[in-house]
């Protein structure tokens, strides 16, 4: 009989059946690796309106466009400046091979950006790669050290992240090699467990003396930054200002994940456009804008994403996923002295297939990218995945500027709300900005189709 | 920025030739003392430095890189001797929270009694409270000793990875909680273990190892009255793709 025939439940479909049946198999919950896979409102549901007869663009490809971009101007000493934008967001040695380090350093470094440690601490190729290195100080303290403080440019104090904010971390056996486990203080194969939190702060009031701590330690020369999970966005967003950040990343649930519970990933944190709105609401309603910087992450892809982030407030944003992406995480293939050479056995071996896979927590990448098996890490070559990430910065860049221009923006920090519809009532509600034909956002306004609102009055 | 100058002024002859640096913190800025401690204080050979009215401030004697002497006359807030390497920081008083936390090396006294998370995520160096230490005394140690004369908070060692700790009075609720390899000692009564944690007998090593801890915080207590609590290390392996079916 075919199931074309067949009626599917909509509560217990094959993957509500799946998930109880695996569960009942083995008693665990599943972990694994990526971030989000069930769709939420996101960037693609905003669209630019570019200039026309009452805005003026700039000519595409040539008119200057400044991408030049400032973090951690508020207290530091020595603030913060990238070329571009767009961040390499923080992920740890251990989650990934040092190899991979290695490339986002160079390819950071060669655009003219910054990239982050993450747990377990800052591997010397990393600090040689990165002309900019935020240095994160995480719940675990693994491998965090006053010497790599100093060496590093800006401090990151994780309170969350996107995929699982107020869950803490893991990283399983089969990646806490010698290496790792040794700057992690651990015994080598077990599997690890990072804090969910700091073991010498409890709450906001804590945090602002943490953070003069760290001032004093750097005397007062390096941004700190303060990132959060996206769950009660406004609020945290005014209690890390309050706290004394110079800079405050906001993650949302859309961001990537090494190893964590599925129940996380999919349900806990809310999509990265809402967030967004709300960190800068908060920072609105503290007149802090231009004062400190925000950063948003948490599935941004494309120079698109980047510059609806812009327009709707951030400063800049942070790509971890989408860098993984351009170093080969889910390609059919990786590269070896310059040859592509297929993986889809491997990726097969895992029970997955190129563009599916996120088995990332197993170690056992079938391009490189996250593991730290010496055999697998090795298909990775730093200056292969240095050069694919560079071009992928490149081309978000030019996107980015190219938007810019069309907006009629000599800087891409000059984007701005207005410049932005919805396609979604959802959308709409979440970003603070018109459904697309109407003056409407839906809890702010009563605007109507067309421009014209509930009284019929045209707007401009 | 602190005018160090002014402040170095303010210097005395010790006893032995070197000199003594005294800061009051009622006149001169927190600021002023820990740039002096990170940038100046080696160059000028300086043999001990004191701090008066100290009144609770919090990150005094941070980030310190050098065999400095810092006594601290009198009560100090938060994170003191934070992030210490190479130096021995005493507090004539009692310390707030989080005291020698991230130590990497060096010796911090703590003469009085210390707040939550004393020694928190220490790597190295020896923390000696003659108090008591309130709650999570050495969570997430990753290495360093801590000897307290006195009795300890609950969930003390917290996720502790490496390290001992040496407790001459009680423990309250939840002692060595997600334990992994540091190692407890304790010679009163613990009013509950934590998850994982179980006790341990006594080998020739360990009172070794605890004859040694009290003779460096220059304490008397006998050795063989100490009781070992390790990790059970039963969380050490979830098994969580046991099956791999999935």
């Amino acid at each position: 009989m075919s199931t074309r025939d067949l009626e599917e439940s909509a509560g217990f479909d094959r993957h509500t059946i799946d998930y109880i049946q695996r569960a009942a198999a083995s008693g665990l919950y599943e972990i694994r690796g990526l971030g989000a896979k069930r769709r939420v409102p996101n960037f693609d549901d905003l669209l630019f309106l570019a200039a026309s007869l009452s805005r003026y663009p700039l000519e595409g490809y040539r008119e200057r466009c400044s991408t030049k971009t400032l973090l951690g101007t508020r207290f530091a000493s020595k603030p913060i400046e990238l070329a571009i934008p767009i961040t390499v967001a923080g992920m740890s040695f251990g989650a990934l091979s040092a190899r991979v380090k290695e490339a986002l350093g160079r390819a950071a470094t060669e655009v003219g950006t910054s990239t982050t440690t993450g747990d377990g601490g800052m591997t010397a190729e990393e600090r040689a790669a990165s002309k900019t290195l935020v240095y994160q100080c995480l719940p675990s303290r693994y491998g965090f050290n006053p010497d790599d403080v100093r060496r590093a440019d800006a401090i990151e104090i994780v309170i969350g992240q996107g995929a699982k904010p107020g869950g803490g971390g893991m990283l399983l056996g089969q990646k806490v090699n010698p290496r790792v486990a040794r700057m992690r203080t651990l015994p080598e194969g077990v599997d690890q467990r990072s804090a969910s939190r700091h073991p010498d702060w409890t709450g906001p009031d804590d945090l602002v003396i943490k953070i003069k701590e760290l001032r004093e330690i750097t005397d007062w020369e390096k941004p700190i930054y303060v990132k959060v999970g996206a769950t009660r966005t406004f609020n945290d967003v005014k209690l890390a200002v309050h706290a004394g950040a110079d800079v405050v990343v906001v993650d949302g649930m859309q961001g990537g994940t090494a190893a964590t519970q599925t129940v996380f990933i999919e349900h806990v944190g809310i999509p990265t456009l809402a967030a967004l709105r709300q960190a800068v609401d908060a920072l609105d309603d503290l007149n802090m804008r231009g004062t400190v910087q925000l950063v948003i992450s948490g599935g941004i892809r494309s120079g698109a994403d980047v510059a609806k982030a812009l327009a709707m407030g951030a400063d800049a944003v942070a790509i971890g996923q989408g860098v993984l992406v351009a170093l080969g995480c889910n390609s059919d293939s990786y590269i070896v002295n310059g040859q592509h050479l297929s993986a889809r056995e491997d990726y097969a071996a895992l029970g997955t297939a190129p563009g599916f896979c996120h088995h990332c927590h197993t170690g056992k990448c079938p391009v490189g990218v996250t593991t730290q098996d010496p055999t697998l890490e090795l298909r990775l070559e730093p200056e292969v995945g240095a050069k694919r990430l560079k071009n992928y910065l490149k081309t978000v860049n030019m996107e980015l500027t190219t938007v810019a221009r069309a907006c009629g923006k000599q800087d891409v920090h000059h984007l701005e709300k207005e410049d932005l519809v919805a396609l979604t009532v959802e959308a709409a509600a979440m970003a603070g900005v018109p459904l697309a034909g109407t003056t409407w956002i839906p809890g702010r306004s009563s605007g109507g189709p067309s421009g014209a609102d509930a009284s019929g009055r045209e707007h401009s | 920025m602190a005018n160090l100058n002014q402040v170095a002024e303010r210097a005395s002859p010790a006893r032995g030739g070197a000199h003594v640096r005294e800061f009051d913190l009622s006149r001169d800025s927190l600021r002023q003392l820990n740039l002096y401690l990170h940038k100046q204080a080696v160059a000028d050979g300086v043999g001990q430095i004191r701090v008066h009215n100290p009144d609770g401030a919090h990150s005094i004697a941070c980030g310190l890189n050098a065999e400095l002497d810092v006594q601290i006359h009198g009560h100090a807030g938060y994170y003191v001797a934070g992030m210490n390497q190479h130096a021995a920081v005493t507090v004539h008083g009692n310390a707030g929270p989080g005291a020698a936390e991230n130590m990497m090396s060096g010796r911090v006294h703590v003469k009085g009694f210390a707040s939550t998370a004393a020694g928190a995520s220490a790597h190295g160096g020896l923390l000696i409270i003659d108090g008591d230490a309130s709650l999570r005394c050495g969570i997430s140690l990753k290495g360093a000793d801590i000897v307290v004369g006195g009795s300890v908070g609950s969930f003390s060692a917290f996720m502790a990875q490496a390290g001992r700790i040496v407790i001459c009075g009680d423990a309250e609720d939840a002692l060595g909680d997600s334990l992994y390899e540091a190692v407890i000692y304790v010679r009163g009564k613990v009013r509950s273990l934590g998850a994982d944690a179980r006790f341990e007998p006594m080998a020739d090593s360990d009172r070794a190892a605890v004859k040694g801890l009290l003779a460096a915080a220059g304490r008397g207590e006998d050795p063989a009255d100490f009781k070992r609590v390790a990790s059970a290390k039963s969380l050490y392996h979830w098994h969580a793709d046991a099956d791999q079916e999935y």
